[in-house]
């Protein structure tokens, strides 16, 4: 008997289109999945890291003698014994391991210790004795680039232009704005943390909680000056991620400390040093023009936008590039001028986060179509459905829309839909909740609309790829699968989708998950919407190997069928340098938000009421874990829109905890209603759609829009604050 | 100093803890039970909610010391061997489950609301876990996970 795929998926349950129980549940619901906090080594140690108190200062002096005196101290090490290149990054090679003999920003490290408990570490810490020449810090991102150079080719990182069609076209309708968005936080719950065991050999294993096991591997091998096989990492228990684990944080300190001492090392940041260690979402400063004629069409639309990339480049120049490709929104615009910046400040670095420079954009390009509408007299869905791009729409930087684009079709699904109930009597319903600040007094009410773009994969040619490795033999009379892959497990479900394409594919119901590891080829970033995609891609085609190998046969004997497959997208092109115009992308997603929010005007408080959402997945593989990323991309987009902002003043962090920086709780989160469209990409695995970033995308905006119909007040910046409602 | 502490039914001891121990920093590094999580470690996430004489608290607040002679119960003291807890497989089912790290803490929470309300209403649901962050699922699966949990009970 042949099997086909076809035949397979309604013969084998839980394949793909369904939601099986993700294989590392139970363990996580029993308190037993081991994360990167949580690993333990017999005769362990412990790292602690010593960081600048300043955002820019020389580094004079650092005295270490009196920190290697306290008992149970195994080690105090500094950029010195940084065996092989002591500077890294995702782009940019800019960063060092530990500070050398200048610090750009506060946190930045300069000093490891490695103790036998974590309190003996601190104490040896504080006993480091650095002196400093404090400088004065560069902090306006709109003026870095003429300021103090911070690194030796400039406070540039990235300038991306774009540039189609008339650049003087004039409209009949033009509104202008300029819009700030604060500096977000991943905030993932799990501390950044790993475990480094030293091997005789002088290699070494580390355990962590990353989003990228191999270039983790390459950058700490290059600083380590080893051979890349012999660092081998293991993926850990990873307690969420959002861009945040992108960079390294103590992967190379951890081993330089566990090959130093020949110990096993364990690391685990506290949340405050969390806040230092990881990279955030920029900051960003944008200016607006956009022009229409008197039916709502747009002529033309202009922005100069800034990105504020902090202390080191990390992935910087791939966000402006998003910023800029995607930074007239999911709209038609024949007319397009961009100048979009990334710069050096000594702010906080800054890199990935979850919708990666669209959702700075996003806000910004909502709040102009609602200005737009206002000017012209339509309603927000009008003057967005007069504009909606659609499948072969073309992009500002000339590429066509290729697969499905349904932006109108999205908006009025989320118009459609039934409005809540009006303003509750009850409190716990009320802004302020039960602090009891009001009973409905002071209380207006206000829906906004917002839709979004974000590009799915890696873009401008980078040959983005995945590992997978299928293995089948008998087990106890019947056919089993193991799935090998690289490829991060950070909590999105990718180990459950790997599980159900096999089974899809191969018929077979029992599959295991291999540990991620580094001893498969990569499997590309856990980032850009992509895992599914690309490792399941590549899951699908290691699949289809075996498959032939297989033969029809339920019966193989003793035979172990074992297949590697590397995979990829369809190849994307550079932008042009001077008119920003080229293939970029590989896939665009969207997605649809309808905000009503009550709003207490005398105390700025702002209660969402409903938060409702349209998205367009081209096929939902996994439904549960659809609806799963809608309403926790959603919820930090509610975040960024009414209470997240890492505060910095002079560079320094004002609120690095979770007392002071504030994210959603289940209060603050109102019932969404959402609809997904499957209208599957033709180019794509299954047809799927990445689905983790655009509903960060367009919550933000469609919150802030919803508080702006409620107080009439213009609201240019997010996370809307009580004192911009107040006005005190 | 020595600690003895009774944790899921069973008597331990744990030497040479500091000072400034947390209940916490005893169980996950000294007694082998990780399950409760650090997310914060001062009192803002929930993530290290475990029962001290039945009543829930932040081990990340408690003093090792304060343990002492108390009846402990973390998330690993839930399950009935192989068998889930209700809260716990409704999590699963639910879809409640996506990193998880505020997972343990959640259960321990929705657990306790289940023993004093056996049928609560959403309101109710959110008041009680309003002290636990997660960072991942927007919440809505974990009301779907305590009212189905609430359903089975
Ligand atoms: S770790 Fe205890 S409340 Fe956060
Ligand atoms: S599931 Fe990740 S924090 Fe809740």
């Amino acid at each position: 008997m042949t099997l086909t795929p076809a035949e397979l998926t309604s013969a084998v349950s839980g394949g793909i289109g369904t939601s099986p129980q993700r294989p590392d549940g139970n363990l996580k619901v029993r308190g037993e999945f081991a994360y990167a906090s949580d690993l333990w080594h017999e005769d362990m140690i412990w790292g602690a890291t010593l960081r600048s108190p300043h955002p820019y200062a020389r580094i004079t002096s650092v005295d270490i003698t009196e920190a290697l005196k306290v008992p149970g101290v195994y080690a105090v090490l500094t950029h010195s014994d940084v065996p092989g290149r002591n500077l890294y990054g995702l782009e940019h090679k800019d960063q060092p391991v530990l500070a050398v003999d200048v610090v750009r920003y506060q946190g930045e490290p300069i000093a490891l210790v490695g103790a036998d408990h974590p309190e003996t570490a601190l104490r040896a810490m504080k006993k480091i004795v650095v002196t400093y020449d404090v400088l004065d810090p560069v902090v306006d991102m709109e003026t870095a680039v003429d300021d103090t150079p911070l690194h030796p080719g400039g406070n540039l990182v990235r300038h991306v232009p774009i540039r189609r069609g008339s650049q003087d076209v004039t409209a009949d309708v033009v509104v202008t704005g300029r819009y700030e968005v604060g500096m977000q936080d991943q905030a993932f719950l799990g501390p950044e943390s790993g475990l480094a065991v030293p091997a005789e050999d002088g290699s070494v294993d580390l355990y962590i909680a990353t989003q990228w096991l191999h270039v983790d591997r390459d950058q700490i091998a290059a600083a380590l000056g080893l051979p890349q096989e012999q660092v081998r990492l293991t993926l850990s228990g990873v307690g969420g991620a959002f861009g945040g684990r992108e960079d390294l944080s103590m992967q190379v300190h951890a081993c330089l400390l566990a090959l130093y001492t020949g110990k096993p090392v364990k690391m685990v940041y506290n949340r405050e040093e969390s806040f230092y260690g990881h990279v955030h979402r920029h900051p960003a400063v944008l200016y607006y023009e956009h022009g229409a004629d008197h039916t709502g069409k747009l002529v033309y639309v202009r922005t100069k936008m800034y990105l504020d990339g902090g202390a080191y480049a990390s992935s910087t120049p791939a966000v402006v590039a998003n910023a800029a490709t995607l930074g007239v929104g999911p709209y038609e615009v024949d007319n397009v001028t961009v100048d979009a910046y990334g710069v050096y400040t000594n702010n906080p670095p800054c890199g990935a986060m979850r919708g990666f420079g669209a959702v700075q954009a996003g806000f910004a390009y909502e709040s102009q179509m609602d200005k737009l509408a206002e000017a012209l007299g339509m309603s927000p869905v009008d003057v967005r459905v007069r504009n909606a791009m659609t499948e072969g729409s073309v992009m500002p930087t000339g590429q066509v829309v290729d697969s499905a684009a349904p932006v109108a079709q999205l908006l009025k699904l989320v118009q459609d839909k039934p409005l809540p109930a009006g303003t509750s009597t009850d409190i716990r319903e009320l802004p302020g909740g039960v602090s009891n600040t009001t009973h409905g007094e002071g209380v207006v009410r206000g829906v906004g609309y917002a839709v979004g773009i974000k590009n799915i994969c890696f873009s401008e040619g980078y040959d983005d790829y995945s590992t997978a490795r299928v293995r089948v033999s008998m087990v106890s009379g019947s056919l089993a699968a193991a799935v090998h892959t690289a490829a991060c497990e950070v909590g999105q479900g990718l180990v459950t989708i790997m599980q159900q394409i096999v089974r899809t594919e191969l018929g077979i119901e029992r599959v295991t998950v291999l540990p991620m590891d580094t001893t498969i080829g990569n499997g590309g970033s856990t980032s850009a919407s992509r895992q599914t995609y690309v490792t399941g891609g590549a899951v699908k085609a290691a699949c289809a190997a075996v498959r032939s190998r297989l033969d029809g046969r339920t019966d193989i004997g003793d035979e172990v069928i074992d297949e590697t497959v590397e995979w990829r997208h369809r190849a994307t092109e550079a932008l042009d340098p001077e008119t920003g115009q080229g293939n970029a992308h590989v896939q665009y997603g969207f997605a649809a938000h309808r905000a009503v929010v009550d709003v207490d005007v005398e105390l700025g408080l702002v209660r969402v009421v409903s938060l409702d959402c349209a998205q367009d997945v081209g096929r939902a593989l996994n439904p549960q874990a659809v609806m799963g990323q809608i309403q926790g991309g959603s919820a930090q987009g509610l975040g960024l829109a009414v209470m997240e902002e890492i505060q910095t003043s002079g560079g320094k962090v004002r609120n690095p905890s979770f007392t002071d920086y504030l994210i959603p709780t289940v209060l603050d989160m109102p019932p969404m209603s959402i609809d997904v469209l499957e209208l599957a990409d033709p180019h794509a695995p299954y047809g799927i759609r990445g689905v983790g970033e655009p509903p960060t995308i367009s919550s933000t905006p469609a919150i802030v829009a919803a508080i702006r119909a409620a107080t009439g007040l213009a609201l240019t910046r997010v996370p809307v604050r009580p004192e911009h409602l107040t006005g005190t | 100093m020595r600690v003895n502490v009774t944790v899921n039914g069973e008597q331990r001891q744990a030497d040479d803890v500091w000072e400034g121990e947390s209940l916490l920093f005893l169980l996950r590094e000294r007694l082998g039970l990780p399950g409760s999580k650090n997310a914060c470690e001062q009192g803002e996430c929930g993530s290290c909610t475990v029962y001290m004489d039945n009543v829930p608290v932040c081990a990340c607040l408690v003093a090792a010391g304060q343990a002492q002679d108390r009846d402990v119960r973390t998330v690993e003291g839930l399950a009935d061997g192989d068998a889930l807890d209700p809260v716990q497989e409704a999590f699963v089912e639910a879809g409640a489950v996506q990193c998880g790290f505020c997972t343990p803490g959640l259960v321990v929470a929705a657990h306790d609301l289940l023993d004093r309300v056996p049928s609560p209403s959403d309101p109710e649901i959110r008041e009680a876990l309003a002290g636990n962050l997660c960072r991942c699922t927007g919440y809505e699966k974990i009301l779907d996970a305590v009212r189905l949990a609430a359903s089975r009970r």
